[in-house]
Protein backbone atom coordinates (compact mmCIF):
# COMPACT_ATOMS: atom_id res chain seq x y z
CA UNK A 1 0.00 0.00 0.00
CA UNK A 2 1.41 3.42 -0.90
CA UNK A 3 2.33 5.64 2.03
CA UNK A 4 1.10 9.21 1.82
CA UNK A 5 2.55 11.98 3.97
CA UNK A 6 0.20 14.76 5.09
CA UNK A 7 1.76 17.83 6.70
CA UNK A 8 -0.56 20.27 8.43
CA UNK A 9 -0.09 24.05 8.39
CA UNK A 10 1.50 23.83 11.85
CA UNK A 11 3.91 21.14 10.58
CA UNK A 12 2.29 18.09 12.19
CA UNK A 13 3.11 15.10 10.04
CA UNK A 14 0.76 12.16 9.46
CA UNK A 15 1.91 9.21 7.42
CA UNK A 16 -0.93 6.95 6.33
CA UNK A 17 -1.19 3.81 4.23
CA UNK A 18 -3.79 4.27 1.53
CA UNK A 19 -5.12 1.31 -0.39
CA UNK A 20 -4.25 1.56 -4.10
CA UNK A 21 -7.25 2.69 -6.09
CA UNK A 22 -8.75 4.75 -3.28
CA UNK A 23 -8.55 8.50 -3.40
CA UNK A 24 -5.95 10.10 -1.19
CA UNK A 25 -8.75 12.04 0.56
CA UNK A 26 -10.53 8.77 1.35
CA UNK A 27 -7.32 7.39 2.85
CA UNK A 28 -6.91 10.50 5.00
CA UNK A 29 -10.50 10.39 6.25
CA UNK A 30 -10.27 6.67 7.07
CA UNK A 31 -7.14 7.41 9.11
CA UNK A 32 -8.69 10.46 10.79
CA UNK A 33 -6.10 12.90 9.46
CA UNK A 34 -7.15 16.26 10.89
CA UNK A 35 -7.60 18.90 8.21
CA UNK A 36 -8.88 16.61 5.49
CA UNK A 37 -12.66 16.60 5.94
CA UNK A 38 -13.95 15.49 2.54
CA UNK A 39 -17.44 16.83 3.26
CA UNK A 40 -18.77 16.13 -0.25
CA UNK A 41 -17.54 12.55 -0.28
CA UNK A 42 -15.23 12.96 -3.26
CA UNK A 43 -17.19 15.01 -5.80
CA UNK A 44 -14.65 17.87 -5.95
CA UNK A 45 -17.47 20.02 -4.67
CA UNK A 46 -16.59 21.29 -1.19
CA UNK A 47 -12.88 22.16 -1.18
CA UNK A 48 -12.30 20.63 2.28
CA UNK A 49 -9.55 18.26 1.12
CA UNK A 50 -7.36 20.94 -0.48
CA UNK A 51 -3.62 20.12 -0.50
CA UNK A 52 -0.45 21.68 -1.83
CA UNK A 53 1.55 19.00 -3.62
CA UNK A 54 5.25 18.97 -2.71
CA UNK A 55 7.36 20.27 -5.60
CA UNK A 56 9.16 16.95 -5.97
CA UNK A 57 5.86 15.21 -6.73
CA UNK A 58 4.15 17.72 -8.99
CA UNK A 59 5.00 15.95 -12.22
CA UNK A 60 3.83 12.53 -11.04
CA UNK A 61 0.60 13.83 -9.54
CA UNK A 62 -0.33 16.22 -12.36
CA UNK A 63 -2.66 19.21 -12.36
CA UNK A 64 -6.42 19.45 -11.69
CA UNK A 65 -8.33 16.54 -13.19
CA UNK A 66 -11.55 18.34 -14.11
CA UNK A 67 -13.02 21.80 -14.63
CA UNK A 68 -14.93 21.34 -11.38
CA UNK A 69 -11.71 20.79 -9.44
CA UNK A 70 -10.07 23.77 -11.13
CA UNK A 71 -13.04 26.02 -10.36
CA UNK A 72 -13.22 24.99 -6.73
CA UNK A 73 -9.49 25.67 -6.31
CA UNK A 74 -9.87 29.05 -8.02
CA UNK A 75 -12.27 30.08 -5.24
CA UNK A 76 -9.84 29.22 -2.46
CA UNK A 77 -7.90 31.96 -0.72
CA UNK A 78 -5.07 29.45 -0.34
CA UNK A 79 -4.64 28.34 -3.92
CA UNK A 80 -1.03 27.88 -5.01
CA UNK A 81 0.47 26.62 -8.29
CA UNK A 82 0.58 23.03 -6.96
CA UNK A 83 -2.91 23.01 -5.40
CA UNK A 84 -5.08 19.92 -5.80
CA UNK A 85 -8.20 18.50 -4.23
CA UNK A 86 -6.97 15.26 -2.69
CA UNK A 87 -10.25 13.50 -3.52
CA UNK A 88 -9.19 13.74 -7.16
CA UNK A 89 -5.79 12.06 -6.62
CA UNK A 90 -5.91 8.26 -6.81
CA UNK A 91 -3.41 6.39 -4.64
CA UNK A 92 -1.08 4.15 -6.67
CA UNK A 93 2.27 2.47 -6.00
CA UNK A 94 3.86 5.17 -8.15
CA UNK A 95 2.80 7.71 -5.51
CA UNK A 96 4.38 5.82 -2.59
CA UNK A 97 5.94 8.53 -0.36
CA UNK A 98 3.85 11.40 -1.80
CA UNK A 99 4.12 14.54 0.33
CA UNK A 100 1.06 16.81 0.63
CA UNK A 101 0.80 19.99 2.67
CA UNK A 102 -2.47 21.33 4.02
CA UNK A 103 -3.21 25.02 3.70
CA UNK A 104 -3.86 27.22 6.71
CA UNK A 105 -7.41 26.90 7.91
CA UNK A 106 -7.59 23.14 7.47
CA UNK A 107 -6.75 21.63 10.81
CA UNK B 1 -47.11 19.20 25.60
CA UNK B 2 -45.14 17.95 22.63
CA UNK B 3 -43.01 20.38 20.63
CA UNK B 4 -44.12 18.70 17.40
CA UNK B 5 -47.26 19.16 15.29
CA UNK B 6 -49.68 16.31 14.75
CA UNK B 7 -49.03 15.09 11.21
CA UNK B 8 -51.68 12.34 11.00
CA UNK B 9 -53.54 14.20 8.28
CA UNK B 10 -50.39 14.94 6.27
CA UNK B 11 -49.24 11.34 6.47
CA UNK B 12 -52.56 10.17 5.09
CA UNK B 13 -52.58 12.83 2.37
CA UNK B 14 -48.99 12.10 1.38
CA UNK B 15 -49.90 8.41 0.99
CA UNK B 16 -53.07 8.91 -1.07
CA UNK B 17 -52.65 12.12 -3.09
CA UNK B 18 -51.73 11.52 -6.76
CA UNK B 19 -48.08 12.46 -7.29
CA UNK B 20 -49.12 14.86 -10.04
CA UNK B 21 -50.85 16.96 -7.37
CA UNK B 22 -47.85 17.22 -5.04
CA UNK B 23 -46.62 20.73 -4.27
CA UNK B 24 -43.93 20.72 -1.58
CA UNK B 25 -43.34 24.47 -1.86
CA UNK B 26 -46.44 25.64 0.03
CA UNK B 27 -45.49 27.78 3.08
CA UNK B 28 -48.24 26.15 5.20
CA UNK B 29 -46.34 22.86 5.07
CA UNK B 30 -43.27 24.59 6.51
CA UNK B 31 -45.24 26.38 9.19
CA UNK B 32 -46.40 23.03 10.60
CA UNK B 33 -43.21 21.15 9.66
CA UNK B 34 -45.17 18.63 7.62
CA UNK B 35 -42.77 18.05 4.73
CA UNK B 36 -41.24 14.69 5.56
CA UNK B 37 -44.17 12.42 4.57
CA UNK B 38 -44.38 14.15 1.17
CA UNK B 39 -40.63 14.17 0.60
CA UNK B 40 -40.41 10.50 1.64
CA UNK B 41 -42.92 9.52 -1.05
CA UNK B 42 -41.22 11.66 -3.69
CA UNK B 43 -37.82 10.16 -2.89
CA UNK B 44 -39.24 6.66 -3.16
CA UNK B 45 -41.54 7.04 -6.15
CA UNK B 46 -40.65 10.12 -8.17
CA UNK B 47 -37.39 11.67 -6.97
CA UNK B 48 -37.32 14.14 -9.87
CA UNK B 49 -40.84 15.54 -9.82
CA UNK B 50 -42.67 18.12 -11.89
CA UNK B 51 -45.11 20.35 -10.03
CA UNK B 52 -47.33 21.87 -12.72
CA UNK B 53 -48.50 24.80 -10.61
CA UNK B 54 -47.74 26.49 -7.32
CA UNK B 55 -47.66 29.93 -5.75
CA UNK B 56 -44.36 30.31 -7.60
CA UNK B 57 -45.37 28.75 -10.91
CA UNK B 58 -44.34 25.31 -12.19
CA UNK B 59 -41.06 23.78 -10.96
CA UNK B 60 -39.07 20.58 -10.73
CA UNK B 61 -38.29 19.08 -7.32
CA UNK B 62 -35.00 17.26 -6.77
CA UNK B 63 -35.34 15.24 -3.58
CA UNK B 64 -32.50 12.69 -3.39
CA UNK B 65 -29.09 13.47 -1.92
CA UNK B 66 -26.92 12.43 -4.87
CA UNK B 67 -29.22 14.01 -7.46
CA UNK B 68 -28.94 17.30 -5.56
CA UNK B 69 -25.13 17.03 -5.62
CA UNK B 70 -25.30 16.41 -9.39
CA UNK B 71 -27.44 19.52 -10.01
CA UNK B 72 -25.56 21.71 -7.53
CA UNK B 73 -22.21 20.92 -9.20
CA UNK B 74 -23.46 21.43 -12.77
CA UNK B 75 -23.66 25.21 -12.82
CA UNK B 76 -22.98 25.22 -16.57
CA UNK B 77 -26.50 23.86 -17.17
CA UNK B 78 -28.27 24.75 -13.93
CA UNK B 79 -27.74 28.47 -13.52
CA UNK B 80 -28.30 30.55 -10.44
CA UNK B 81 -27.57 33.80 -12.26
CA UNK B 82 -29.92 36.69 -11.46
CA UNK B 83 -30.50 37.23 -15.19
CA UNK B 84 -32.06 33.76 -15.23
CA UNK B 85 -34.14 34.24 -12.08
CA UNK B 86 -31.57 33.79 -9.29
CA UNK B 87 -31.56 31.09 -6.61
CA UNK B 88 -34.88 31.00 -4.77
CA UNK B 89 -38.17 29.56 -5.95
CA UNK B 90 -40.14 32.72 -5.18
CA UNK B 91 -39.12 35.10 -7.99
CA UNK B 92 -40.21 38.12 -5.97
CA UNK B 93 -37.48 37.63 -3.35
CA UNK B 94 -34.62 38.68 -5.65
CA UNK B 95 -36.17 39.92 -8.89
CA UNK B 96 -38.17 42.98 -9.92
CA UNK B 97 -41.39 41.04 -10.52
CA UNK B 98 -44.82 41.53 -8.91
CA UNK B 99 -43.75 43.83 -6.07
CA UNK B 100 -40.21 42.53 -5.56
CA UNK B 101 -37.02 44.43 -6.32
CA UNK B 102 -33.86 43.38 -8.10
CA UNK B 103 -31.26 42.13 -5.61
CA UNK B 104 -28.33 40.73 -7.61
CA UNK B 105 -25.47 39.11 -5.65
CA UNK B 106 -22.76 36.53 -6.11
CA UNK B 107 -24.88 33.60 -5.03
CA UNK B 108 -27.09 34.70 -7.93
CA UNK B 109 -24.23 34.92 -10.41
CA UNK B 110 -22.49 32.44 -12.67
CA UNK B 111 -18.73 32.62 -13.26
CA UNK B 112 -16.74 34.72 -14.01
CA UNK B 113 -18.37 37.68 -12.17
CA UNK B 114 -19.37 35.34 -9.37
CA UNK B 115 -15.73 34.58 -8.57
CA UNK B 116 -14.73 38.26 -8.35
CA UNK B 117 -17.58 39.18 -6.00
CA UNK B 118 -17.28 36.08 -3.85
CA UNK B 119 -13.55 36.52 -3.42
CA UNK B 120 -14.03 40.14 -2.40
CA UNK B 121 -15.98 38.84 0.61
CA UNK B 122 -14.17 35.60 1.44
CA UNK B 123 -11.24 37.11 3.45
CA UNK B 124 -13.69 38.02 6.26
CA UNK B 125 -13.94 34.32 7.13
CA UNK B 126 -10.22 33.58 6.59
CA UNK B 127 -8.58 31.43 9.30
CA UNK B 128 -6.86 34.39 10.97
CA UNK B 129 -10.22 36.14 11.38
CA UNK B 130 -11.89 32.99 12.68
CA UNK B 131 -9.20 32.70 15.35
CA UNK B 132 -9.77 36.32 16.27
CA UNK B 133 -13.54 35.73 16.51
CA UNK B 134 -13.49 32.61 18.66
CA UNK B 135 -12.63 34.34 21.93
CA UNK B 136 -15.28 36.97 21.27
CA UNK B 137 -17.92 34.35 20.47
CA UNK B 138 -17.01 32.48 23.65
CA UNK B 139 -17.27 35.58 25.81
CA UNK B 140 -20.61 36.60 24.34
CA UNK B 141 -22.06 33.11 24.61
CA UNK B 142 -20.98 32.83 28.27
CA UNK B 143 -22.43 36.26 29.08
CA UNK B 144 -25.68 35.37 27.38
CA UNK B 145 -26.16 32.12 29.29
CA UNK B 146 -25.13 33.81 32.56
CA UNK B 147 -28.18 36.03 32.07
CA UNK B 148 -30.71 33.29 31.26
CA UNK B 149 -33.13 31.83 33.81
CA UNK B 150 -32.92 28.21 34.93
CA UNK B 151 -36.11 26.26 35.56
CA UNK B 152 -38.46 28.70 33.85
CA UNK B 153 -39.70 29.07 30.28
CA UNK B 154 -38.33 31.64 27.87
CA UNK B 155 -38.29 32.12 24.09
CA UNK B 156 -34.99 30.58 22.91
CA UNK B 157 -35.19 32.22 19.48
CA UNK B 158 -35.47 35.71 20.92
CA UNK B 159 -33.03 35.26 23.78
CA UNK B 160 -30.38 32.94 22.32
CA UNK B 161 -30.47 32.46 18.54
CA UNK B 162 -31.19 36.04 17.51
CA UNK B 163 -28.85 37.86 19.91
CA UNK B 164 -25.86 35.58 19.25
CA UNK B 165 -26.15 35.65 15.47
CA UNK B 166 -26.95 39.35 15.28
CA UNK B 167 -23.95 40.26 17.44
CA UNK B 168 -21.76 38.14 15.16
CA UNK B 169 -23.08 39.80 12.04
CA UNK B 170 -22.63 43.26 13.57
CA UNK B 171 -19.00 42.33 14.26
CA UNK B 172 -18.39 41.07 10.71
CA UNK B 173 -19.76 44.31 9.30
CA UNK B 174 -18.46 46.50 12.14
CA UNK B 175 -22.03 47.72 12.29
CA UNK B 176 -23.00 50.22 15.02
CA UNK B 177 -23.77 47.89 17.88
CA UNK B 178 -26.68 49.86 19.29
CA UNK B 179 -28.48 49.60 15.94
CA UNK B 180 -27.92 45.88 15.43
CA UNK B 181 -31.61 44.97 15.75
CA UNK B 182 -31.97 46.59 12.33
CA UNK B 183 -29.86 43.77 10.86
CA UNK B 184 -32.27 41.13 12.15
CA UNK B 185 -35.18 43.11 10.73
CA UNK B 186 -33.57 43.57 7.30
CA UNK B 187 -32.72 39.90 7.21
CA UNK B 188 -36.33 38.93 7.88
CA UNK B 189 -37.73 41.51 5.46
CA UNK B 190 -35.53 40.29 2.60
CA UNK B 191 -36.93 36.76 2.56
CA UNK B 192 -40.59 37.61 3.08
CA UNK B 193 -43.47 38.96 1.02
CA UNK B 194 -46.62 40.79 2.15
CA UNK B 195 -49.12 38.63 4.02
CA UNK B 196 -46.76 36.57 6.17
CA UNK B 197 -46.81 38.75 9.23
CA UNK B 198 -43.71 40.87 8.60
CA UNK B 199 -44.63 43.48 5.99
CA UNK B 200 -48.09 44.63 4.91
CA UNK B 201 -47.26 45.88 1.43
CA UNK B 202 -44.58 45.57 -1.24
CA UNK B 203 -43.94 49.30 -0.83
CA UNK B 204 -43.13 48.77 2.82
CA UNK B 205 -40.64 45.99 1.98
CA UNK B 206 -38.96 48.16 -0.68
CA UNK B 207 -38.83 51.14 1.64
CA UNK B 208 -37.20 49.12 4.45
CA UNK B 209 -34.62 47.65 2.07
CA UNK B 210 -33.83 51.14 0.77
CA UNK B 211 -33.33 52.27 4.34
CA UNK B 212 -30.84 49.40 4.66
CA UNK B 213 -29.06 50.56 1.49
CA UNK B 214 -28.88 54.16 2.73
CA UNK B 215 -27.52 53.11 6.09
CA UNK B 216 -24.78 51.01 4.49
CA UNK B 217 -23.93 53.65 1.91
CA UNK B 218 -23.03 55.93 4.79
CA UNK B 219 -20.89 53.22 6.35
CA UNK B 220 -19.18 52.62 2.99
CA UNK B 221 -18.42 56.33 2.58
CA UNK B 222 -17.01 56.56 6.10
CA UNK B 223 -14.82 53.49 5.75
CA UNK B 224 -13.60 54.50 2.31
CA UNK B 225 -12.06 57.62 3.84
CA UNK B 226 -10.29 55.64 6.58
CA UNK B 227 -7.40 53.18 6.19
CA UNK B 228 -8.50 49.58 5.43
CA UNK B 229 -9.82 47.61 8.39
CA UNK B 230 -10.74 43.94 8.76
CA UNK B 231 -14.52 44.38 8.50
CA UNK B 232 -16.60 43.46 5.48
CA UNK B 233 -17.69 46.97 4.55
CA UNK B 234 -14.16 48.36 4.77
CA UNK B 235 -12.87 45.39 2.76
CA UNK B 236 -15.40 46.06 0.01
CA UNK B 237 -14.90 49.82 0.05
CA UNK B 238 -11.16 49.39 -0.45
CA UNK B 239 -11.33 46.57 -3.01
CA UNK B 240 -10.42 47.87 -6.50
CA UNK B 241 -12.80 45.33 -8.11
CA UNK B 242 -15.75 46.68 -6.10
CA UNK B 243 -15.48 50.36 -7.02
CA UNK B 244 -18.08 50.19 -9.80
CA UNK B 245 -20.70 48.59 -7.59
CA UNK B 246 -24.07 50.22 -8.36
CA UNK B 247 -26.56 50.84 -5.53
CA UNK B 248 -28.53 47.86 -6.86
CA UNK B 249 -25.44 45.63 -6.75
CA UNK B 250 -24.62 46.90 -3.26
CA UNK B 251 -28.03 46.23 -1.73
CA UNK B 252 -28.06 42.84 -3.47
CA UNK B 253 -24.75 41.91 -1.90
CA UNK B 254 -25.77 43.31 1.49
CA UNK B 255 -28.93 41.25 1.75
CA UNK B 256 -26.99 38.13 0.81
CA UNK B 257 -24.43 38.80 3.56
CA UNK B 258 -27.12 39.71 6.07
CA UNK B 259 -29.37 36.72 5.40
CA UNK B 260 -26.46 34.32 4.86
CA UNK B 261 -24.67 35.55 7.97
CA UNK B 262 -27.67 35.66 10.22
CA UNK B 263 -30.85 33.76 9.43
CA UNK B 264 -29.07 30.49 8.71
CA UNK B 265 -27.06 30.16 11.92
CA UNK B 266 -30.05 31.50 13.84
CA UNK B 267 -32.10 28.53 12.60
CA UNK B 268 -29.34 26.06 13.40
CA UNK B 269 -29.08 27.41 16.95
CA UNK B 270 -32.83 27.04 17.40
CA UNK B 271 -32.76 23.58 15.85
CA UNK B 272 -29.99 22.68 18.31
CA UNK B 273 -32.32 23.30 21.26
CA UNK B 274 -35.11 21.25 19.67
CA UNK B 275 -32.76 18.37 18.87
CA UNK B 276 -31.32 18.34 22.39
CA UNK B 277 -34.84 18.30 23.82
CA UNK B 278 -36.23 15.57 21.56
CA UNK B 279 -33.15 13.34 21.93
CA UNK B 280 -32.18 13.60 25.63
CA UNK B 281 -30.10 10.41 25.44
CA UNK B 282 -28.01 11.97 22.68
CA UNK B 283 -27.59 15.09 24.81
CA UNK B 284 -26.34 12.92 27.68
CA UNK B 285 -23.97 11.08 25.38
CA UNK B 286 -22.36 14.36 24.29
CA UNK B 287 -22.35 15.67 27.84
CA UNK B 288 -20.42 12.60 28.95
CA UNK B 289 -17.99 12.76 26.03
CA UNK B 290 -17.32 16.32 24.85
CA UNK B 291 -15.16 15.09 21.95
CA UNK B 292 -18.48 14.28 20.28
CA UNK B 293 -19.15 17.99 19.80
CA UNK B 294 -17.13 17.71 16.57
CA UNK B 295 -19.80 15.44 15.06
CA UNK B 296 -22.70 16.94 17.02
CA UNK B 297 -22.25 20.31 15.29
CA UNK B 298 -22.53 19.12 11.67
CA UNK B 299 -25.32 16.78 12.81
CA UNK B 300 -27.30 19.75 14.14
CA UNK B 301 -26.75 21.56 10.86
CA UNK B 302 -27.90 18.50 8.88
CA UNK B 303 -30.84 17.70 11.15
CA UNK B 304 -32.12 21.27 11.06
CA UNK B 305 -31.17 22.10 7.42
CA UNK B 306 -31.55 25.89 7.85
CA UNK B 307 -31.99 26.50 4.12
CA UNK B 308 -34.77 24.24 2.86
CA UNK B 309 -34.02 24.68 -0.82
CA UNK B 310 -31.89 26.43 -3.40
CA UNK B 311 -33.31 27.02 -6.85
CA UNK B 312 -31.61 26.81 -10.22
CA UNK B 313 -32.83 27.50 -13.75
CA UNK B 314 -32.01 25.20 -16.67
CA UNK B 315 -30.33 27.21 -19.41
CA UNK B 316 -30.57 24.39 -21.94
CA UNK B 317 -32.75 21.34 -22.50
CA UNK B 318 -31.36 18.36 -20.62
CA UNK B 319 -32.47 14.86 -19.71
CA UNK B 320 -31.98 14.21 -16.00
CA UNK B 321 -32.75 10.81 -14.38
CA UNK B 322 -35.09 10.01 -17.24
CA UNK B 323 -37.00 13.31 -17.09
CA UNK B 324 -36.92 15.89 -19.84
CA UNK B 325 -36.02 19.25 -18.29
CA UNK B 326 -36.55 22.17 -20.66
CA UNK B 327 -34.59 25.37 -21.00
CA UNK B 328 -36.10 27.94 -18.64
CA UNK B 329 -37.54 25.41 -16.18
CA UNK B 330 -37.15 26.17 -12.49
CA UNK B 331 -35.50 23.49 -10.40
CA UNK B 332 -35.74 23.30 -6.59
CA UNK B 333 -33.01 21.30 -4.89
CA UNK B 334 -34.66 20.35 -1.61
CA UNK B 335 -31.73 20.15 0.81
CA UNK B 336 -34.30 19.40 3.51
CA UNK B 337 -35.25 16.22 1.64
CA UNK B 338 -31.75 15.19 0.54
CA UNK B 339 -30.59 15.42 4.15
CA UNK B 340 -33.28 12.81 5.00
CA UNK B 341 -32.38 10.44 2.14
CA UNK B 342 -32.04 6.95 3.69
CA UNK B 343 -29.85 5.77 0.80
CA UNK B 344 -27.10 8.14 1.94
CA UNK B 345 -27.89 8.88 5.60
CA UNK B 346 -28.47 6.03 8.04
CA UNK B 347 -31.54 6.61 10.31
CA UNK B 348 -31.94 10.01 8.65
CA UNK B 349 -34.81 11.26 10.80
CA UNK B 350 -32.86 10.79 14.02
CA UNK B 351 -30.48 13.19 15.67
CA UNK B 352 -27.34 11.14 16.36
CA UNK B 353 -24.47 13.01 18.04
CA UNK B 354 -21.85 10.38 17.17
CA UNK B 355 -22.94 9.89 13.57
CA UNK B 356 -20.03 8.63 11.46
CA UNK B 357 -19.16 11.05 8.66
CA UNK B 358 -21.58 13.62 10.05
CA UNK B 359 -20.05 16.27 7.81
CA UNK B 360 -21.45 14.59 4.71
CA UNK B 361 -24.65 16.67 4.49
CA UNK B 362 -26.19 19.11 2.05
CA UNK B 363 -26.92 22.08 4.30
CA UNK B 364 -24.02 24.19 2.97
CA UNK B 365 -24.61 23.22 -0.66
CA UNK B 366 -21.90 21.85 -2.92
CA UNK B 367 -19.93 23.31 -5.80
CA UNK B 368 -18.97 26.90 -6.48
CA UNK B 369 -21.87 28.32 -4.44
CA UNK B 370 -21.06 26.37 -1.28
CA UNK B 371 -21.69 28.42 1.85
CA UNK B 372 -18.89 30.92 2.31
CA UNK B 373 -19.30 31.21 6.07
CA UNK B 374 -19.64 27.54 6.94
CA UNK B 375 -16.56 27.44 9.20
CA UNK B 376 -17.74 30.46 11.15
CA UNK B 377 -21.25 29.02 11.45
CA UNK B 378 -19.82 25.77 12.79
CA UNK B 379 -17.70 27.66 15.28
CA UNK B 380 -20.72 29.59 16.59
CA UNK B 381 -22.77 26.40 16.96
CA UNK B 382 -19.82 24.58 18.54
CA UNK B 383 -19.33 27.23 21.23
CA UNK B 384 -23.08 27.21 21.90
CA UNK B 385 -23.06 23.40 22.33
CA UNK B 386 -20.00 23.46 24.57
CA UNK B 387 -21.52 26.06 26.87
CA UNK B 388 -24.90 24.30 27.05
CA UNK B 389 -23.33 20.88 27.73
CA UNK B 390 -21.15 22.42 30.43
CA UNK B 391 -23.94 24.21 32.25
CA UNK B 392 -27.17 22.21 32.05
CA UNK B 393 -28.43 18.71 32.69
CA UNK B 394 -31.22 19.03 30.17
CA UNK B 395 -32.67 21.38 27.55
CA UNK B 396 -36.44 21.07 27.37
CA UNK B 397 -38.69 22.55 24.69
CA UNK B 398 -41.89 22.95 26.66
CA UNK B 399 -44.45 23.78 23.97
CA UNK B 400 -45.04 23.84 20.24
CA UNK B 401 -42.39 25.82 18.41
CA UNK B 402 -43.68 28.51 16.02
CA UNK B 403 -42.01 28.05 12.65
CA UNK B 404 -41.26 30.48 9.84
CA UNK B 405 -43.84 30.06 7.05
CA UNK B 406 -41.15 29.81 4.38
CA UNK B 407 -39.88 27.16 1.99
CA UNK B 408 -36.48 28.88 2.06
CA UNK B 409 -35.74 29.82 5.68
CA UNK B 410 -36.28 26.63 7.66
CA UNK B 411 -36.39 28.19 11.06
CA UNK B 412 -38.35 29.34 14.05
CA UNK B 413 -40.06 32.46 15.33
CA UNK B 414 -40.67 31.19 18.86
CA UNK B 415 -39.45 28.25 20.85
CA UNK B 416 -40.41 27.92 24.51
CA UNK B 417 -37.43 26.41 26.31
CA UNK B 418 -36.66 25.54 29.92
CA UNK B 419 -33.09 24.92 31.01
CA UNK B 420 -32.47 22.48 33.85
CA UNK B 421 -29.61 22.91 36.32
Amino acid sequence: MPKIVFISSNDDEHIVDVESGLSVMEGAVQNLVRGIDGDCGGAAACGTCHVHVDQAWVEKVGGPATDMERQMLDLSDFKCPTSRLSCQITATEALDGLVLRMPEGQH
Amino acid sequence: MTPLHDLTHDRELARTLPLADFDVSHPDLYQRDALEPYFARLRAEEPVHWCRDSLYGPYWSITKFNDIVAIDTNHQVFSSDHTNGSFVLDDTTLNAVEGGIHLPNFLGMDPPTHDVHRMACSPIVAPANLLRFEALIRERTKDLFDGLPVGEDFNWVERVSIPLTTMMLATLLDFPFEDRAKLTRWSDVTTTRPGYGLVDTWEQRTQELMECLGYFQNLWDERKKLPPRPDLISMLAHNPAMQDLTPTDFIGMLVLLIVGGNDTTRSSMSGAALAMSLYPQEFQKAKANRALVSSMVPEIIRWQTPIAHMRRTAIQDIEFRGKQIRKGDKIAMWYLSGNRDPEVIDRPLDFVVDRPRARHHLSFGFGIHRCLGNRLAEMQVRVLCEEVLERYSRVEVTGTAVRVPSNLIHGFIEMPVRLHA
